[in-house]
């Protein structure tokens, strides 16, 4: 290895090891914020009714943040990776909005109760929605880093088009958006472990990082160095639209983490994703995280949902890295 | 008569134009050439107020480019840069009447309509007069945006690169057009020119630029020298005299 | 070659123009007619007078949503942005949630609506034209960073919305909620007779300024060549996408996509662009759109009020398909 990317190793390490020594805290902290009054002397005194709330809801709800954190950033990153493309994320591609959908048609059309039924569905959808996506994207001559993701939005706009329209003739406007916008206030043990799906696909996207980034060169340059380009890309996609599939069943869409958190983290390390896969995974969680406590604080003893939030935050970021695309490239 | 006093514009860090002054009288042809990066363009385009200078001032006929209002200064001065990309969907014969506008406000009269019909003639559009621009080859868009300009009916024309996307054809056919408009109409025409020999053919006085600067300016014949190109365009530049005109030879 | 003269050719433009908008016009009084007739049972007189209200506010928003976005397009030199997509109307329910945020839902309801709706529209003014100079003034930038900006802003506004409503105390956002999910069935009549005023005068004061649009539309240097200012011409346009964007969202909420549609339809089926002819076309369209789609959702499929959803996704693969054509030339 040449001197250099020994060095950028020694980089990464030190942020990895910033990285976990702010989240472990601040994770910890969370554990004691909530409209439930709860402050660690009450775990010394070995209260039952606080062993209780810590053990049913709030740890549950920090288990759900950071796997879902680092789910949809890792997911987003890998997007990014497969279609080339640095704004292209489940929230950009229709993903989340065809699993919103699959969502809906789960409950409301199948009677699904059951999690695993819905998570199906909706994985089914969230493929299908990316694919059309992906489908779309060969139709344009011109794929500008910029008229990507547009495309992408717009198709979500019209998949929740759809949804609403259904939604509306059965009269479920309002459970949809119970069952669809993100938010971590109704996690309870029990009814989020579906999300230990997404760490398992996030530990394959590791395993599978140098063929994602190969893929990502392109087809050519895939094939030549003898790895199966449609098999890696469709891989991709399955993992993104489970882990989405999954979020989006337990917690609801929290949208633009798998955009903001891999462009900041890439834009400050560089593009191998090995390399930055599991920075991203971390930042991922303490964004998460960090949105979910502002949402229980701001408003305390009431809870602003982590989706407005990130909405707010996501978007804001988003613009600045949208206004920045042409300045760099001059 | 056209003022440049003490004009400066820089982009960035790079200082563009550099105190520039010079004075273009009425009357003829007045081509401007230097190298690329010289600040033609830059100079045309403040004097057609498209750009505003950082310090200086420029007026035409006494009027202050930047504070006379622009419908005023649009009787009087017509501009044409070399990008000429419009968005729309328009056929010759609507873009060459827009050239009206200072003097119509959009109500077209009969003399406007004439005078829409001169210009479409003058430039031989005739053919294609109720084609959509985007139909047309790049020269003939050309044409028809001269032929525009034409029509705004002004005493001072600012053209920059007019030649572009012409033929050689058509080239000559634009200066010697170009050329008894300003004879026969006593307008004040002044071009930005890459081709030294045309702007040696073609026009009564020449302003060579460098580096932002006016190295010089005066009759065209005196200027076209083998000693002043040389210096303007970092480059051997012999001249000879044929059928009357200074041709310079910079091919070998 | 026969001599054709300019004065002739543009007769004949002219009267394909009128002819265009005379069919508009009469395809929009034939929706609404039938829209008022048809299935007329019961107590024709009550039904009838439920149907004109119903009418004359899609009439009213139809024209402020089509005028604007035609302004838009113009000022912006870009067809692929509204100012519906660019969150215009999400900016104008942004304003409104702070209203109710910083001065309590009484102020809402107990000030008097019109002074309330004013300074809603100064407030949209000033923000519109912030956010238009921040983005357009550099003119380097180019059309697609605009539009995906534009459309991040949108998503922007909503966020932010839905983040004040949820500070807001839960008293003042029903009266909020109330206030923001109007629709054409519950327009009130008061509003409505402000509304289309407004939207009358701004649209009569937009008439002057046509032929100078017209040479605006051609790009900014060939504006300045010929004369136009086209910084006033550009900040009158504004204020009035402002007020016209306020009055359709305050009185029936958000219609994204409406304004893209009847827009380009309207250029594509008068072939020009000349603001004569687009303006009213589109406002006939978006008639047309609007009481047709209204007519057919309600007597077809017994619905009632579904018509922005189903705007959004006939509007929403439109622009997909804008995009897909634009990005190949």
């Amino acid at each position: 290895m040449s001197p250099s990317t020994g060095r950028r190793w020694e980089v990464r390490e030190r942020h990895l090891a910033l990285a976990v020594l702010l989240l472990v805290p601040a994770a910890f902290a969370s554990l004691f914020v909530g409209a439930g009054e709860l402050s660690p002397l009450d775990l010394l005194r070995a209260d039952s009714g606080a062993a209780l709330l810590l053990l049913e809801s709030r740890l549950p709800r920090l288990l759900a943040i950071l796997l879902a954190g680092t789910a949809m950033s890792v997911a987003g990153l890998v997007m990014m990776h497969i279609t080339r493309n640095r704004f292209v994320s489940p929230s950009t591609a229709g993903t989340t909005e065809s699993a919103v959908l699959g969502v809906f048609v789960a409950t409301a059309f199948l009677g699904a109760e059951s999690v695993m039924v819905k998570m199906v569905v909706a994985l089914g959808f969230a493929l299908l929605g990316t694919l059309f996506f992906l489908w779309v994207l060969r139709r344009l001559t011109f794929a500008d880093v910029i008229v990507v993701p547009l495309v992408g939005i717009m198709l979500g706009g019209v998949i929740t088009a759809v949804t609403t329209f259904f939604a509306y003739r059965a009269d479920l406007l309002q459970s949809l958006s119970a069952w669809t916008n993100g938010d971590f206030s109704s996690v309870l043990r029990g009814r989020y472990e579906l999300l230990w799906l997404t760490a398992a696909v996030t530990v394959g996207c590791y395993l599978y990082a140098n063929r994602f980034t190969v893929a990502g060169v392109g087809r050519d340059f895939a094939v030549n160095l003898g790895v199966h380009y449609d098999r890696v890309v469709n891989l991709g996609l399955f993992l993104v639209s489970a882990t989405t599939a999954a979020v989006v069943v337990t917690v609801g869409n929290i949208p633009f983490i798998g955009l903001v958190v891999p462009n900041l983290v890439t834009l400050l390390l560089g593009d191998n994703l090995r390399r930055v896969l599991p920075v991203t995974a971390l930042a991922g969680a303490a964004f998460v995280l960090a949105c979910d406590v502002v949402g229980r604080v701001v408003r305390h003893p009431y809870e602003i949902p982590v989706e407005t939030v990130a909405g707010v935050v996501g978007s804001v970021v988003f613009l600045l890295l949208v206004l920045r695309v042409r300045r760099v490239a001059g | 008569m056209i003022e440049v006093r003490n004009v400066t514009k820089t982009y960035g860090s790079t200082r563009v134009l550099d105190d520039v002054s010079l004075t273009i009288v009425p009357g003829g042809v007045t081509s401007i050439i230097g190298a690329n990066g010289a600040g033609k363009s830059t100079l045309l385009s403040i004097i057609g107020r498209l750009l505003p200078a950082d310090s200086g001032r420029v007026t035409v006929d006494g009027l202050d480019v930047t504070t006379t209002p622009g419908a005023t200064l649009a009787k009087r001065l017509a501009v044409l840069r070399q990008e000429n990309h419009t968005s729309i969907r328009l056929s010759v014969r609507e873009l060459v009447a827009f050239g009206r506008f200072p003097h119509s406000r959009g109500r077209l009269t009969a003399a406007d309509l004439a005078t829409v019909d001169e210009a479409i003639a003058y430039f031989e559009l005739e053919e294609f007069a109720d084609r959509q621009l985007d139909q047309l080859s790049g020269g003939q868009r050309q044409r028809a945006h001269v032929a525009a300009v034409l029509c705004q009916d002004t005493d001072y024309v600012l053209l920059d690169e007019p030649l572009n996307n012409l033929d050689m054809r058509h080239s000559v056919q634009m200066m010697r057009r170009l050329r008894r408009m300003a004879r026969d109409f006593a307008k004040t025409v002044v071009l930005v020119v890459h081709d030294i020999n045309f702007a040696s053919c073609h026009s009564d006085e020449v302003i060579a630029m460098r580096d932002g600067g006016v190295v010089a300016q005066g009759p065209t014949a005196e200027l076209m020298t083998p000693e002043l190109l040389s210096t303007v365009f970092d480059l051997d530049i012999a001249v000879h005299d044929i059928d009357g005109n200074r041709i310079g030879v910079y091919y070998s | 070659m026969s001599r054709v003269t300019s004065a002739e050719t543009f007769a004949r433009v002219r009267r394909r123009e009128n002819r265009v908008l005379a069919l508009l016009a009469l395809a929009a009084v034939a929706t609404v007619v039938a829209f008022c007739l048809i299935a007329l049972r019961g107590n024709w007189e009550y039904a009838l007078t439920i149907r004109a209200r119903k009418v004359a506010a899609m009439v009213v928003v139809g024209c402020a949503v089509a005028v604007s976005s035609v302004l838009f397009q113009t000022v912006t030199n870009n067809r692929v942005l509204t100012p519906g997509i660019m969150g215009f109307d999400s900016l104008f329910v942004l304003v409104q949630t702070l209203v109710v945020y910083f001065f309590g839902a009484l102020a809402l309801s107990s000030a008097d609506p019109r002074l309330m709706f004013a300074g809603q529209v100064v407030a949209m003014v000033v923000f519109a034209g912030a956010l238009y100079r921040w983005l357009f003034d550099r003119r380097s930038r180019d059309l697609y960073v605009l539009v995906l900006a534009g459309v991040v802003c949108g998503t922007l506004f909503s966020s932010l919305s839905s983040l004040a409503a949820r500070l807001i105390n839960p008293n003042d956002f029903v009266v909020l909620q109330d206030t923001l999910f109007a629709n054409f069935n519950s327009v009130d009549r008061n509003l409505l007779a402000v509304s289309a005023a407004l939207v009358a005068v701004v649209s009569l004061w937009m008439v002057r300024l046509f032929p100078r649009l017209d040479v605006l539309a051609l790009g900014r240097e060939h504006a300045l060549n010929l004369g136009v200012d086209h910084r006033s011409v550009v900040n009158q346009v504004l204020v009035a996408v402002a007020v016209l964007v306020s009055v359709a969202t305050a009185l029936v909420g958000p219609i994204t996509f409406l304004g893209l549609l009847v827009a380009n339809l309207a250029r594509q089926f008068a072939g020009v662009s000349r603001h004569r002819v687009v303006v009213p076309a589109s406002a006939l369209l978006a008639v047309v759109a609007l009481v047709g789609g209204q007519l057919v959702l309600e007597r077809v499929f017994a619905l009632d009020t579904a018509l922005s959803v189903i705007i959004n996704f006939v509007g929403g693969i439109y622009f997909i398909a804008l995009l897909i054509r634009e990005a190949k030339r």
